[in-house]
């Protein structure tokens, strides 16, 4: 422990700009682990592709803007296109012919798809990371430095929360879709179709990948195992948080982006990913149903 | 209003009812009455689309509704209060209310149907911000019907409304029943606790491993030997 105690006394202002890049970070991880949170509520199925069809989205934002020299809101709103399409496809093509299938069947059909968008981008793309760089300034706050870029990430993916909301508790689709997450059958008995609670659950769950991709392309490179360097730790927040329970993922989005950050500063980023899973694993041994789950 | 004619049903390779006919007129209440197994469930399930029979048709207010599925049949003014009651537990009252109203039809007259509701059940309105599944038993099959009569039903199918109530508050859900049907409502009720649904309708059927075995008018039901010794328990 000794990297973090010299942190604490020696260096508080880095701490304190660790923590801060930590907040920044679990914003946007936050909007990945509420998408998969959204449908996993509804179709009781985690989409372990979900990583992987945000890093098509940054794709194609890299492609729109580096290459065909689109400005990068127009990239981002296509990014954001191509999420809902994901998500749609995602649903008709994959999920529906086997609905009434295990749960266990349709998780293994989505890993298959990720592993197939993997090998893809590979061939298509090759393993060169892919950036689209933005020349924003980095801010100096009271002695700490922070990207400019992550800070609009930060913001955008709260405002981006702040209207899932809305559309979740204010709007008649969206209390559905919580309805359905709470009894899938009682809900056609009120009148709504279920296949298209599912398709829209699919696309906001989509649109949110999307969104992600926007935020993130703007602070990371992109290349074909970003899935694989993203995936797991948004599973994992969403298991943390209690899978289907979105206030506890989103929570668990800023604990989890916490341990990675201050500990990357303490020691490195190799061991804050280490302890984050170390914790995960232990908190499962403790509460299983995740760290809001009511003790039964 | 409502006509079901050779209904065979059932599960799989297990079938539930056999030949069922049965009819509802408006302004009726109508129970079906039975041991448990009986397929009562089942033929609620029948008629609000949850299953599809295997064989015979639906008629509803002369249109065909074999066969459709449930999100449909609602659309026709059928609004099915399941066993169990089927709350969204972690929904408040007030939106239990308003994914009854989830029609595109009932949605525009959703201000006019919650205060007609919270009439019925002012209860509900006092509780209208908490959780469903902090109710009351007695309470939470108020929301329940309720949150049926949100959608603008002409017939309500009621599953068994008695269930896991004490015994006060029966005799209080019955009398609560009895006001949705003064408001006008079509109702037909399954129901184990024969005695007091007998007092409710007007007319009940009795339905036995799948058939209907017998059919009346309910004081003349309540007065026959067999169903006193086996159902009314005097």
């Amino acid at each position: 422990m000794s990297g973090l105690f010299d942190l604490v006394v020696n260096n508080p202002l880095l701490l304190a700009e660790a923590a801060l890049n930590g907040l920044l970070l679990g914003g946007v991880l936050a909007l990945l682990a509420l998408g998969l949170n959204l449908i996993f509520g509804v179709l009781d199925v985690v989409w372990i592709v979900y990583v992987d069809l945000s890093m098509l989205c940054m794709y194609l934002i890299y492609f729109t803007v580096q290459v065909y020299g689109w400005p990068l809101l127009l990239g981002a709103a296509a990014g954001i296109a191509l999420g809902v399409v994901l998500g749609l496809l995602v649903h008709l093509l994959i999920i529906t012919p086997i609905l009434n299938s295990p749960p266990v069947n349709q998780l293994l059909a989505t890993g298959g798809l990720l592993f197939f968008i993997q090998s893809l981008a590979t061939f298509l793309w090759t393993t060169d990371h892919k950036t689209v760089r933005l020349s924003l300034p980095t801010l100096e706050v009271a002695g700490m430095f922070v990207s400019f870029s992550r800070l609009i990430a930060f913001a955008l993916a709260i405002v981006v929360m702040i209207g899932l909301y809305l559309f979740l508790t204010r709007t008649y689709i969206g209390t559905a879709i919580r309805a359905v997450s709470q009894d899938r059958g009682a809900m056609a008995l009120m009148g709504a179709n279920p296949q298209r609670v599912y398709l829209v659950t699919s696309a906001v769950g989509g649109m949110l990948a999307g969104v992600a991709a926007a935020l993130l392309i703007i602070q990371y490179s992109v290349h074909p195992f970003f899935g694989a360097a993203f995936g797991p730790i948004t599973f994992m927040i969403c298991v943390l948080g209690g899978l289907g329970n979105m206030p506890g993922a989103f929570v668990a989005s800023f604990i989890m982006s916490e341990i990675i950050s201050i500990g990357g500063v303490a020691w490195s980023t190799e061991l804050g990913y280490v302890i984050a899973f170390a914790l995960f694993i232990v908190l499962m041994f403790i509460r299983p149903g995740g760290i809001f789950a009511k003790r039964q | 209003m409502l006509e079901l004619s050779g209904i065979k049903a059932g599960y799989g390779q297990f079938t539930a009812l056999w030949d069922v006919a049965l009819r509802v007129t408006p302004g009726e209440a109508v129970a079906v009455i039975g041991p448990n197994g009986a397929g009562k469930t089942t033929l609620l399930r029948v008629i609000s689309g949850v299953i599809a029979p295997v064989s015979g048709t639906l008629t509803f207010e002369g249109a065909p509704i074999t066969g459709q599925p449930a999100h449909e049949v609602v659309a026709h003014g059928i609004a099915h209060v399941p066993e169990g009651r089927r709350l969204f537990p972690g929904l408040t009252v007030a939106d239990n209310l308003k994914m009854g109203a989830f029609l595109p039809a009932a949605r525009k007259h959703f201000a006019e149907s919650v205060e007609r509701v919270y009439g019925l059940f002012p209860v509900l309105k006092e509780r209208r911000t908490q959780r469903a599944g902090s109710l009351s038993g007695g309470e939470q099959q108020m929301l329940a019907i309720g949150r049926a009569l949100m959608s603008r039903p002409k017939l309500i199918l009621l599953d068994e409304p008695s269930m896991g109530l004490a015994p006060v508050m029966v005799l209080r859900l019955f009398d609560l029943i009895r006001r949705v049907r003064a408001e006008g409502y079509t109702i037909l009720v399954v129901e184990q606790n024969v005695r007091q649904v007998l007092k409710l309708v007007d007319r009940a059927y009795l339905l036995e491993v799948g058939r209907i075995r017998m059919e009346g008018r309910a004081d003349e039901l309540a007065d026959q030997d067999f169903i006193r010794k086996a159902y009314v328990g005097l």
